[in-house]
């Protein structure tokens, strides 16, 4: 005779270490994606809770395997004939035959992820290197208020109304069923407000290091930048300015544009506007400089700079630029030089100049070809990983 | 909420096990245990096994089935039932009453199968699998939790041996031989016996410590016991559809339920539109074979000695195959073409055809071919169907894992021989030569 069991089962869900090492391994491969996705999508200029369609090329498990342009073996409606067209073999319902599917496309599937998400997962392992060297740029406090739990009493404005009436109908049934245990006979129509009943938000006082630190963005706008390379740097610059204000509350930002001349600009004309013209790099780096003197002290702030250019500077500028990229370096954390070069063959290049005439250990260069680059020179600059400063002359 | 009782189960299958007596089936003990939906699917994650060690693919197998069922892409499986003996079948709760009586009948089914087919009987101990695999898995976690080991070892192992998972001894393990076959070992880097047996080989020869060795043949073993159920889909299926029909017709079912049986059973056994339903093929094959004359002795026989390639290349015939309408189909270009229909001209090369490509017929053999200057020499075994070469490629640096060094793949691609490299540091390259 069978045996029943039945629902015989332990409470534990005994694939749960599993599907979490399994998630575990999805995330790893959508990070690993992460520089596919930021050069697909132009995310630039969106609102956060823009939704991005990713496709998560699921963790697969390889074997030998038949290839799509395997036969096989149908059951039909009897009315097939040699030579009929029956689908298309990138369709999946119509392959496969005998055992279940393993199909290679089988396992992608899309996961739709907000911009907001994607900045988590983007900016997780990065900061800023060396941003709290200076510890006495820390010394500005500010109280922030958090709100935690409630207390009996508090001033007026505190009183939370939802929590006081919980505590009133709390009170309300207590004493109908202490009237029912006694049999007592009339219940009282109206029960009032007793000062016991009030609850206050309660607030906790934060004290908040803040750390000076200002970013400035020094974007060459000249001629020589096409569209391409405009895209590249401006991209690089959406993501540096998105990660910044998602890691530091009180980072600042500043945007100088230049092509002979250097302006201060705001966001939106950063972003958008184009201009023309020949390159003087080193009037963008004089601007800085004059931003610092003016505003950023050094033994203050943190100072980080940033520059993309495609390099094509002219040449009696040169040494100038050299000059003040030294200069600028002795002040601040780091200075990052990316040069966009869509057409490898230039020759003409600030890189080269900066190579033979500069080592120092906060200054970073990098170059960008494509949009597949912009998250590697982003992650070049930014990552933990990597030793802070350092001349890495990441070839990308 | 179940619309039944556990006494009812209890009598019905009381009455199905009459029948089953009776109809001359042989059957391991039954045990039967009602399970909810959560516990299906991990049932089915780990292959029914209720103990198997911990590794990621365990997870995703969840978490698809789990989301298919979601997206209704396919239907809960009624059952569930494993190859030991005791039999245990799960069943889940939220079935109805018809759907628990039918399922019992068709674990029966499979039961006999399990008992009586030879290929079970050769390749696994129904009696002490439950074990082996509570065994592997404890082992597998002493592993895990040495401080010497760890999880990232352990499952980088695993990853590799589970892509070689069927790359293994397809006809069952060699009787352990004399001693002359070790002195000729000594000339040859790839001994007769590991010559079909690339995991086995790996195992033996590959770069790898005592744990990771163990590793490896705890996946290889393992993979034997799920080959014969890979080997008979069709007829285990079929075979198992046959009698729960066989029997719930003559089990005096009340009406209302009966007719839930006829619509139930027609759903199992619909075919699927250019695809092989196993559980369709199976049952017609037996149920045609049931009505020839000495019939009942003949299927007993067949569902002893048969696999599935030997039973269709064997009991398929002209009029079967017309009846199903089966039909081959290949690629040309990006077009699926009717290649062979049923008729009195194409009907054997469909057969043919259909019987090569059930089974381990699906899953291309990859086998050890010699040893040169430290790489190994892999030779994919061409039958006209050729590798899928991402899929080769990835695999191949597995192989790398467990040979620890250089590894090499013969094979065609485009009807080219192709050589398809991978070095140490898993860099992949492609040759045609």
């Amino acid at each position: 005779m069978a045996v029943f069991k039945d629902k015989d089962r332990s409470p534990s869900d005994r694939s749960a270490w599993d599907r979490k090492r399994h998630r575990q391994l999805v995330e790893e491969s959508i990070k690993k994606n992460l520089g596919d996705i930021i050069a697909e999508e132009s995310i630039i200029g969106q609102s956060k809770d823009k939704k991005i369609k990713i496709p998560i090329r699921g963790i697969k498990e390889y074997q030998f395997i038949y290839g799509k342009n395997t036969g096989g073996t149908g059951a039909g409606s009897g009315n097939e004939e040699q030579g009929q067209v029956i689908g298309k073999n990138s369709s999946q319902q119509e392959s496969g035959s005998g055992q279940a599917g393993s199909g290679p496309d089988e396992e992608v599937y899309e996961t739709e992820i907000t911009l907001e998400e994607l900045t988590d997962y983007l900016f997780e392992d990065l900061q800023l290197p060396d941003i709290e060297r200076k510890k006495f740029a820390q010394i500005e406090l500010e109280y922030k208020f958090k709100r935690s739990g409630f207390q009996l009493k508090g001033p007026k404005p505190r009183l939370n109304k939802k929590r006081t009436i919980i505590e009133k109908l709390k009170r309300k049934q207590m004493m109908k069923r202490d009237q029912a245990a006694l049999e007592a006979e009339q219940t009282p129509e109206r029960i009032p407000f007793h000062e016991n009943d009030l609850r206050y938000k309660r607030v906790k006082e934060e004290m908040h290091k803040q750390s000076n630190a200002i970013i400035l963005c020094i974007m060459d706008t000249s001629g020589s930048m096409d569209q391409t390379k405009k895209y590249l740097a401006r991209s690089f610059y959406f993501l540096l300015y998105q990660f910044v204000r998602w890691k530091y509350e009180y980072v600042e930002v500043a945007f100088i544009a230049h092509t002979t001349v250097a302006h201060e600009v705001n966001e939106e004309d950063f972003f958008h506007r184009g201009e023309c013209g020949g390159t003087y790099i080193s009037s963008g780096y004089a601007k800085a400089l004059e931003l610092i003197e003016q505003r950023y002290n050094p033994t203050v702030w943190n100072i980080y700079i940033f520059h993309c250019s495609d390099g094509d500077n002219w040449n009696e500028d040169n040494y100038k630029a050299v000059a003040l990229v030294q200069e600028l370096c002795n002040i601040s954390n780091l200075f990052g030089y990316a040069e966009i070069n869509t057409n490898r063959m230039y020759v003409n290049s600030m890189r080269k100049e900066y190579n033979k005439f500069l080592s120092l250990d906060n200054f970073i260069m990098v170059t960008m070809n494509n949009k597949a680059d912009i998250w590697a020179a982003f992650k070049n600059f930014l990552d933990k990983e990597s030793p802070p400063g350092g001349n890495s002359d990441g070839n990308l | 909420m179940a619309t039944y009782s556990i006494k009812e189960l209890e009598d019905w299958n009381k009455k199905i096990e009459k029948l089953v007596q009776a109809a001359g089936l042989d059957c391991y003990e039954q045990h039967f245990e009602i399970c909810s939906y959560e516990d299906m699917l991990c049932y089915e994650a780990y292959l029914g096994m209720p103990s198997r060690y911990p590794h990621w693919s365990f997870g995703k197998a969840y978490e698809r089935q789990k989301s298919f069922y979601q997206k209704n892409l396919v239907g809960l499986p009624y059952e569930l039932v494993i190859n030991s003996d005791p039999c245990i079948a799960y069943l889940m709760q939220d079935n109805t009453l018809l759907t628990q009586i039918l399922t019992m009948a068709h674990v029966y089914g499979h039961n006999d199968f399990f008992k009586n087919n030879r290929l079970f009987k050769r390749d696994t101990r129904a009696s002490m699998e439950v074990d082996m695999f509570k065994t592997h898995a404890n082992r597998i976690r002493e592993y895990i939790q040495d401080p010497s080991i760890g999880p990232e070892k352990v499952e980088r192992i695993l990853n590799a041996a589970h892509g070689l998972t069927f790359q293994i001894r397809r006809h069952g393990s060699l009787k352990h031989s004399d001693q002359s076959e070790s002195t000729e070992e000594v000339n040859h880097p790839i001994p007769e016996r590991l010559k079909e047996d690339l995991l086995a080989y790996l195992a033996e020869k590959g770069n790898l410590t005592e744990w990771e060795r163990d590793l490896v043949n705890i996946v290889r073993e393992e993979s034997i016991y799920f080959l014969p159920q890979i080997e008979t889909k069709i007829m285990n299926e079929g075979w198992a559809s046959y009698w729960h029909y066989q029997l719930l017709n003559t089990l005096g079912l009340p009406q209302g339920l009966h007719l839930e049986f006829l619509k139930r059973h027609n759903l199992v056994i619909c075919p699927h539109l250019g695809r092989i339903n196993p559980y369709f093929v199976g049952f017609k094959m037996f149920e045609y074979l049931d009505k020839q004359p000495g019939g009942r002795e003949k299927i007993m026989a067949i569902r002893s000695e048969d696999r599935d390639q030997s039973f269709i290349r064997r009991h398929l015939n002209q009029e079967l195959c017309a009846e199903l309408h089966l039909f081959s189909y290949g690629i040309e270009g990006d077009n699926i073409v009717v290649t062979e229909i049923s008729n009195e001209d194409g009907w054997k090369r469909v057969r043919d055809n259909f019987a090569n490509s059930v089974g381990l017929g699906s899953i291309p053999i990859v086998q050890p071919l010699s040893v040169e200057k430290d790489t190994l020499v892999l030779e994919h075994i061409y039958d006209n169907r050729e590798l899928e070469l991402k899929y080769a490629q990835e695999t191949l640096k597995y192989v790398v894992d467990l040979w620890g060094g250089k590894v090499e793949l013969r094979t065609k691609l485009y009807s080219n021989a192709t050589l398809i490299h991978c070095s140490e540091d898993k860099v992949v390259t492609v040759h045609n030569c």
